[in-house]
């Protein structure tokens, strides 16, 4: 349930945000993120997208409810002034050391080949912060091919 | 009210604020330990520029420093691939320990504000905050209320050892714990975003898309110095739009990576202060001396809140069901109770039960209730009254006074005072005085003087039930006992006999204190242990009504002693005095923690005559580190009648007796021990300017005479007995 009404916010942010041109097609795209054992509280993490010049164009998702620990996100915190607006609707609990975290959305297929990046910020308390742990362009070859981050994402893919 | 407001939140929450406590106390210990461990800082000037310098020659790829509160500074970088981290010595900039917090301080951090359960838990930790503060404001509240004012909440206390040792660890924790639990709603309210939002940090500037500038001349940070640093944040490399991040404790701001400028700061506003300042104060991290300080007084929690249990099952506050209560028209007598703790509803259910059993249509119920119009048919009403802290109405009476004030005139039916109360408190039964005192100024008729029970005294009630039975034609023979005691056999080893040519027999009994295996002891067979002072209960065969002798021994002296006087018929007495060693009696121990010498090495003052001398010897005896003691002891006549006479010159040989004056009533020179001590007045004035406290045994009429003198002998010092006991320096043990 909560993944639908994400989707349907999410399409609505998409499209306002990235202004995307003639009648936008969606497909649902299922987001895979796995934690690695880091040993600490459960990870906040933002899910959100950039263009290819790393402006900001729209968010996906937010693991983790408290705002007041957003600015550790520090990239999408950068990019948003810490908007709340931005993630209405498609906030979920924090993931986890060694958890998986698993949503699927209808993205837009303009977000695909056209040099979109999708990025994850990685917070954990009293940890260090890990802005842009994954950054990887939204590619069709790209789909289900896993990629590492560094310190609490030991692996994240996105399967169409 | 208010003891509603504290008993039932602090039964509620006991477990979780124990839990609670415990982990805050072991939590108090990590920012001590950090500020231990952390590499003292020899130059106070260092800039944060020449700081990130060093460290910068050490890790190429440093992405953040920080500065815990403690002074620890941390370093976080990233170099060949792989995330790398440790707490560094400013001096050099290299890494000197682990940078990874403790795993227990995270694993009790998690326990002690969300007990493992997320939300749920936070949630619930809160209320236990609220439960905290509650206890501690309501707990204040009774405390100064018992104790007469806030200018006496520091006097000393006196009672059983569960509530005495309740109070005394909430007045030394109390503010602590008021602290602790305030700040802690704060935190609570801040983590559910109940607060306003905190200042944010300045908009990310326009940079200038180059990179380049060297840390070291950067001016922002060569004006800032170390001890004021929060954080230092890197560009990401190559990222040509980000920028330095600075955080110190004035404020946040960012710094170009081409040109070094500082590009945007926002100061830190007053209410980020008082948040940071609250933090400071809950967790201790930047304070880890308070931070220690309030760990241990959250120590004290589990103990209160054991004792606090304890108290509670005790029966403090449990009143009795009255059985065959009658309405308030119907019944010809009428008892009103006024109790705090709840244990003169138990006298009171005693009498209204022996009243019920002789034919009486009795009505019992609380004082605050008191509705004269309604009590159509009463012929006597009884006020049973005890007396809260100095002199004031205990809780079940509240407004009494108000209301008897407010009739028209007095009822009809005539009163009956009886108060209850300790007599080493200042205002002994000074509620019950004031009830007795408006009824009279009321025209209320008495149906018979003001009496009063001492300290819950079975044998006072007794009496007064007898002088009331007799007044309403109904004899009353009570024997209350505030707890069924357990009796166990005491066989008799030796007696020594006085006074047998005076037709005044007085004994020292000496019974064998049965030696039980600890576990016995436990269940509750055998005799507790006791100390001098504390009493012996010894139910006679042919009455239901227990008597008291004062122990002159402790458990430690393997034997349990007492003096016992021959009262003409006594029935009690009797029966003991003709005990033969080998004999035996059953008898039970009843603590009296109020009439005993306060730990301490200031002087003692004993003043005691004829079998008065028990516990006075007792505290003789048990006096081996040779604390000042002075004893003053009258009894009839030295060939005669001195109890313990070889003793005391023992005692007094050996030091455990400081000086010994005697009084001899039936001698050639006729002295009573209060004229020995009007004799020696200098010297007692002295000895209580030194502090001395002073415990008093024997006859009422002996107590009286010890009063006044020494009432004489402190005025011209500006003292009284007044102050001495609201100091909890005059205990009586009166018969």
């Amino acid at each position: 349930m909560k993944s639908l009404l994400a989707a349907l916010a999410l399409t609505t942010a998409l499209t306002t945000a990235l202004a995307l041109p003639g009648a936008a097609q969606a497909r649902p795209v299922t987001l895979t993120t796995t934690l690695n054992d880091y040993g600490g509280d459960g990870a906040y993490l933002a899910l959100y997208v950039t263009d290819a010049s790393g402006a900001y164009k729209g968010s996906l998702w937010m693991a983790g409810g408290k705002s007041k620990y957003y600015e550790h996100l520090r990239d999408w915190y950068r990019a948003t002034a810490g908007n709340t607006a931005e993630i209405n609707g498609i906030t979920g609990a924090s993931v986890g050391a060694g958890r998986e975290l698993s949503i699927t959305l209808d993205l837009s297929d303009a977000l695909f080949d056209a040099g979109y990046v999708l990025h994850i910020d990685a917070a954990v308390e009293d940890m260090r912060d890990s802005p842009s742990e994954i950054a990887v362009p939204l590619t069709s070859d790209g789909a289900g091919k896993p990629t590492a981050g560094r310190r609490y994402i030991s692996s994240f893919s996105y399967d169409m | 009210m208010i003891r509603s407001l504290h008993r039932w939140p602090g039964l509620a929450a006991a477990a979780l604020l124990v839990v609670l406590a415990l982990s805050g106390a072991a939590l108090s210990l990590f920012p001590a330990l950090e500020t231990l461990q952390t590499p003292a800082q020899g130059d106070p000037g260092l800039s944060v520029a020449t700081l990130a310098t060093r460290i910068q020659a050490q890790h190429p790829g440093v992405e953040q420093i920080r500065r815990a509160p403690s002074g620890r500074i941390v370093a976080y970088w990233f170099e060949d691939g792989a995330p790398g981290a440790a707490a560094i010595d400013p001096a050099t900039g290299a890494g000197v320990a682990s940078a990874d917090a403790p795993a227990a301080r995270g694993w009790l951090k998690n326990l002690h504000r969300s007990l493992f359960l997320d939300d749920a838990g936070r949630i619930a930790a809160a209320v236990g905050a609220a439960s905290m503060l509650l206890l501690s404001i309501s707990g204040i509240a009774l405390v100064v209320r018992r104790t007469g004012g806030w200018r006496k909440v520091f006097s000393p206390l006196k009672g059983a050892v569960s509530g005495r040792l309740h109070v005394e660890i909430a007045r030394v924790s109390v503010a602590g714990l008021l602290l602790s639990s305030a700040t802690a709603l704060w935190m609570s309210a801040s983590t559910f975003a109940l607060l306003p939002e905190e200042t944010a940090p300045p908009a990310f500037p326009a940079v200038s898309g180059e990179t380049g500038a060297v840390v070291a001349d950067m001016p922002a940070l060569r004006a800032t110095a170390v001890s004021t640093l929060r954080e230092l944040t890197f560009p990401y490399p190559g990222d040509l739009t980000d920028a330095f991040t600075l955080k110190t404790d004035t404020g946040q701001g960012y710094i170009d990576q081409g040109t070094g400028a500082l590009v945007a700061w926002n100061d830190l506003g007053g209410f980020d202060r008082v948040s940071e300042t609250i933090y400071m104060l809950h967790t201790g991290k930047g304070a880890s001396v308070l931070g220690l300080v309030l760990g241990l007084m959250a120590l004290g929690v589990p103990v209160m809140a054991g004792t606090g249990i304890v108290l509670w099952a005790g029966g403090a506050g449990k009143r009795p069901r009255i059985r065959a209560n009658a309405a308030p028209g119907r019944a010809d007598t009428i008892l009103l109770v006024g109790s705090e703790g709840g244990s003169t509803w138990g006298f009171a259910k005693t009498l209204h039960d022996a009243l019920a059993a002789d034919g009486h249509s009795v009505h019992t119920d609380a004082m605050s209730r008191f509705a004269p119009t309604r009590y159509t048919s009463a012929r006597r009403i009884v006020v049973l009254a005890a007396t809260y802290g100095d002199g004031t109405a205990p809780s079940s009476a509240a407004g009494f006074l108000d209301r008897l004030a407010a009739l028209p005139e007095a009822p009809a039916a005539p009163l009956a005072v009886l108060g209850f109360g300790d007599r080493n408190f200042p205002a002994f039964c000074g509620f019950a005085q004031d009830v007795a005192d408006a009824a009279a100024a009321k025209g209320w008729p008495a149906l018979l003087p003001m009496d009063s029970v001492d300290r819950q005294s079975p044998q006072d009630f007794a009496r007064w039930a007898r002088a009331f039975g007799a007044v309403i034609g109904t004899p009353l023979e009570i024997d209350h006992q505030p707890v069924a005691p357990r009796t166990c056999d005491l066989t008799l080893v030796s007696r020594r006999d006085y006074g047998t040519d005076m037709q005044t027999p007085v004994s020292i009994l000496r019974f064998a204190v049965p030696r039980l295996p600890v576990w016995r002891r436990w269940i509750g067979q055998g005799l507790p242990s006791f100390a001098a002072g504390d009493l012996l209960g010894i139910v006679p065969a042919g009455s239901p009504v227990t008597r008291f002798y004062s122990l002159a021994s402790a458990t430690g002296d393997g034997f349990a002693e007492v003096c016992v006087r021959k009262h003409p018929g006594g029935l009690c007495s009797g029966q003991l005095l003709s005990l033969q060693p080998g004999d035996s009696m059953r008898a039970f121990v009843r603590p009296n923690p109020t009439f005993r010498p306060k730990r301490g090495r200031a002087p003692v003052i004993l003043i005691g005559a004829g079998t008065g001398i028990g516990p006075l010897a007792g505290f003789a005896r048990a006096n081996a580190n040779k604390r000042p003691m002075h004893l003053w002891f009258g009894v009839r006549h030295p060939d005669s009648d001195l109890l313990y006479g070889a003793e005391l010159a023992e005692w007094q040989a050996d030091g455990r007796l400081a000086s010994l004056t005697t009084a001899f009533s039936r001698a050639q020179t006729r002295s009573y021990v209060q004229d020995a001590l009007r004799r020696d007045g200098a010297q007692v004035a002295q000895l209580i300017a030194d502090g001395a406290e002073v415990l008093v045994c024997g006859g009422r009429g002996m107590a009286a005479g010890v009063a006044e003198a020494l009432t004489e002998i402190l005025a011209p010092r500006g003292l009284s007995l007044q102050t001495l006991k609201a100091e909890g320096r005059y205990g009586e043990d009166i018969y």
